[in-house]
């Protein structure tokens, strides 16, 4: 018998005795076996339960400002890709940039065209230690998530898995478009884009790293970036 | 008494004792309380919420063995390699051996309970393999050659001092007592050793059986890069961390980030579906994802139980115990401390071993008003004492409960052992505390009130007479 098959057959014998239903032990009948109801009871969708979201992108848009100063996150609407460039020339002469981690994409062609500084590109893989020495990395991403002031970034949209967490900055070109309102919904559009072909790696970023593990005082970039800025263009 | 029960009780009594540790973690847990309740206000309903999360779970649990294939089935679709480990030695020796084939030199690890669980650091110690906890709490105990203080706070019980101390005599940094320096010195540790690893081990808080993913949470961005730069990636799973659907994620991570850590969301919530996929710039090349029992199943077999599989491991029940802020996190022995570990480490590491850590409450029922998935957790603390008692029953205790059922039905008997009673006070206060005091366990903690000179019986006949 392989390890699967003994694991397996575990639990299917420890599951031929049924567990009461929650929605059973809160009619204080803790008792009442599980029929065909529980079975096929499908849970509701989670939107009605978790914090509000407007139903416009003006509203959405509001709500993630809202989410991402909370967060501590450089957020900013930008009227064109110009004013974009502007606000991360700024970024660079400010941080002192000498070299920046990005991918290939619309965006960040637009923007790293103008900046005119040292590259990494990811795309066709890259030395680590090339990466780790950037001041900063330049990325696109999957979507931005009002509820809860998220970035969703993937291994095709952010160049990979280290770009959006090894430099000290990580600057994030979205548009507006690419605004949904909850996680559901951006679960939803990984779902629908990828099908069965999944990337390996997609995550939700809310804000720069932090930990609260040295008496529970918030200090932000622990591991990973200490400045989150997030552009949104048109 | 067992060792394990000795051990609990004497740390018990010292940590109690200790009103600084007291106080420390009174003051840690207040910020929690004030932003828990505030993100939990933003619900639309918490309660709502709350049900939902605990059908979904019950759900997943009790269909378990389709679950966990849908999820095994398209993990390795993707060309993961998923070893199925039926014990904790299973577990150990697969890792070890993947550390071994691939020649590995240095390990980083993000936190990891299941890992703790397994003692897997000390099985790759032993066979040669250095292992760096990256999570800055989990480097800290590490360092301090301890286990973790709480399952997701693992460093609460220290002060910036005593972290600055630690880092001064191992790492050689300057002393400071600035959380953010002390921050930035594991930071650059950290990163020379995320650079050289050539392994990355890490946990799971879910894993989707709809997609076949592992969804890591976490706020540093330490989990991040120790499963984005070595070339293998190896994550430790419980079988209970199944979800049935990738859409439960929009419940269960702001629901684990609001009462894990009173956050609206933590700052990484990632997932990983397989090593690298042709076309991706970085990743491991190998990603194996290794599925434990250890005794999970023998949980699963008790229906009185299983809710306790539906745990989601966001410490709330810990937080919110009146006993745990007061033994401490580390007179448990238990990998899983508070509430939920008094329930489960008996079924993990066998009752009778463990069922004193059952008896260690005050029935309060505040870890199961807290706890996000429902889980009804000091009932189960009841079922098992009754369980321990079912199967060694204490018969001395029997006897006494007997003798005094038989005292309480027949008046004559009850007159006469309160008369008894008033004698033999007087002559107790004269021993009171010294070890001829029969009830010296009662009143070393407790007055006992003196017996009142003439019973109800009595006063009430005096008064009829008169």
């Amino acid at each position: 018998m392989t390890n699967r098959e003994i694991i397996l057959g575990r639990i299917r014998e420890a599951l031929k005795v049924p567990a009461p239903h929650p929605a059973f032990q809160e009619l204080g009948r803790a008792d009442l076996p599980v029929g065909p109801d529980a079975r096929q009871r499908v849970p509701t969708a989670p939107q009605k339960w978790l914090p509000p979201v407007g139903k416009t992108l003006e509203d959405q848009i509001e709500l993630f400002r809202q989410n991402t100063e909370a967060l501590k996150v450089d957020f900013h609407v930008c009227a064109n890709v110009s004013e974009a460039i502007q606000h991360v020339k700024k970024l660079a002469a400010e941080g002192g940039w000498k070299k920046v981690g990005r991918h290939r994409g619309e965006l960040t062609d637009a923007v790293a065209r103008e900046l005119s500084l040292a590259e990494v590109q990811t795309d066709r893989g890259y030395a680590v230690t090339d990466l780790e020495s950037c001041d900063a990395g330049l990325t696109e991403c999957e979507a931005l998530v009002a509820q809860t002031g998220s970035v969703m970034v993937s291994a095709p949209s952010a160049g990979g898995r280290a770009l959006s967490v090894l430099p000290p900055h990580h600057v994030v070109l979205a548009r507006r478009s690419q605004m949904v309102p909850d996680l559901t919904a951006a679960l939803q559009h990984v779902q629908e884009k990828f099908k069965d072909k999944f990337p390996s790696f997609i995550s939700f970023i809310s804000g720069p790293s932090r930990t609260g593990d040295i008496e529970r005082i918030l200090v932000l970039g622990a591991h990973g970036p200490k400045k989150l800025t997030i552009l949104l263009l048109p | 008494m067992n060792v394990h029960a000795k051990e609990f009780n004497e740390s018990a009594r010292r940590y109690t004792a200790d009103l600084h540790h007291r106080g420390w973690i009174q003051k840690a847990l207040d910020g929690y309380y004030a932003k828990r309740d505030e993100f939990k206000s933003r619900f639309q309903s918490w309660p709502g919420a709350r049900n939902l999360a605990a059908e979904t779970k019950w759900e997943a649990i009790n269909h378990l063995d389709r679950y966990l294939d849908e999820f095994v089935s398209r993990l390795e679709a993707r060309g993961t390699k998923v070893f199925w480990a039926p014990g904790a030695q299973e577990a150990r020796d697969y890792i070890v051996g993947v550390a071994r084939q691939h020649q590995v030199r240095s390990i980083i690890k993000s936190k990891s309970m299941t890992a703790e669980e397994i003692h897997l650091n000390d099985a790759l110690g032993k066979e040669g393999f250095e292992v760096v906890e990256s999570d800055l709490g989990e480097y800290i105990v590490q360092l301090r050659d301890e286990p973790p203080y709480h399952l997701v706070f693992p460093a609460m019980h220290l002060t910036r001092q005593q972290i600055s101390d630690l880092f001064h005599d191992k790492l050689g940094s300057e002393p400071t007592n600035n959380p953010e320096d002390l921050t930035m010195v594991a930071r650059r540790v950290m990163r020379r050793k995320y650079c050289a690893a050539d392994m990355g081990i890490s946990g799971a808080n879910f894993a989707i059986a709809e997609t076949g993913m592992i969804s890591i949470t976490e706020n540093e961005g330490n989990a991040r890069l120790t499963t984005s730069l070595p070339r293998i990636h190896v994550a430790l799973v419980g079988i209970e961390k199944v979800l049935p659907r990738l859409s439960d994620l929009a419940l269960f991570l702001p629901m684990l980030a609001t009462t894990g850590a009173g956050q609206s969301i933590t700052c990484y919530n990632t997932l990983y579906g397989g090593p690298r996929q042709p076309g991706e710039p970085d990743g491991p090349e190998e990603f194996h994802v290794v599925l434990l029992d250890n005794r999970r199943t023998g949980l699963l077999a008790d229906a009185e139980q299983r809710d306790a599989l539906h745990c989601i491991r966001c410490g709330a029940c810990l937080n919110v115990c009146p006993i745990f802020k007061n033994v401490g996190g580390h007179s448990y022995g238990t990998v899983y401390q508070g509430p939920i570990g008094s329930v489960i480490t008996p079924h993990l590491r066998g009752l009778q071993d463990w069922k004193h850590l059952s008896q260690a409450s005050s029935l309060c029922g505040a870890c199961s008003e807290t706890c996000p998935v429902e889980i009804n957790l000091h009932h189960h603390l009841l079922h098992n004492r009754r369980n321990a008692v079912r199967a060694h029953p204490a018969l001395l205790e029997k006897l006494i409960q007997a003798g005094f059922v038989l005292m309480m039905c027949r008046p004559a008997l009850y007159q006469f052992a309160a008369s008894v009673g008033r004698i033999a006070q007087p002559l107790q206060r004269l021993v009171g505390g010294t070890i001829l005091d029969p009830l010296r366990a009662w009143t070393k903690t407790r007055s006992f009130p003196p017996l009142a000179k003439k019973s109800f019986r009595e006063l009430w006949r005096e008064r009829q007479t008169t």
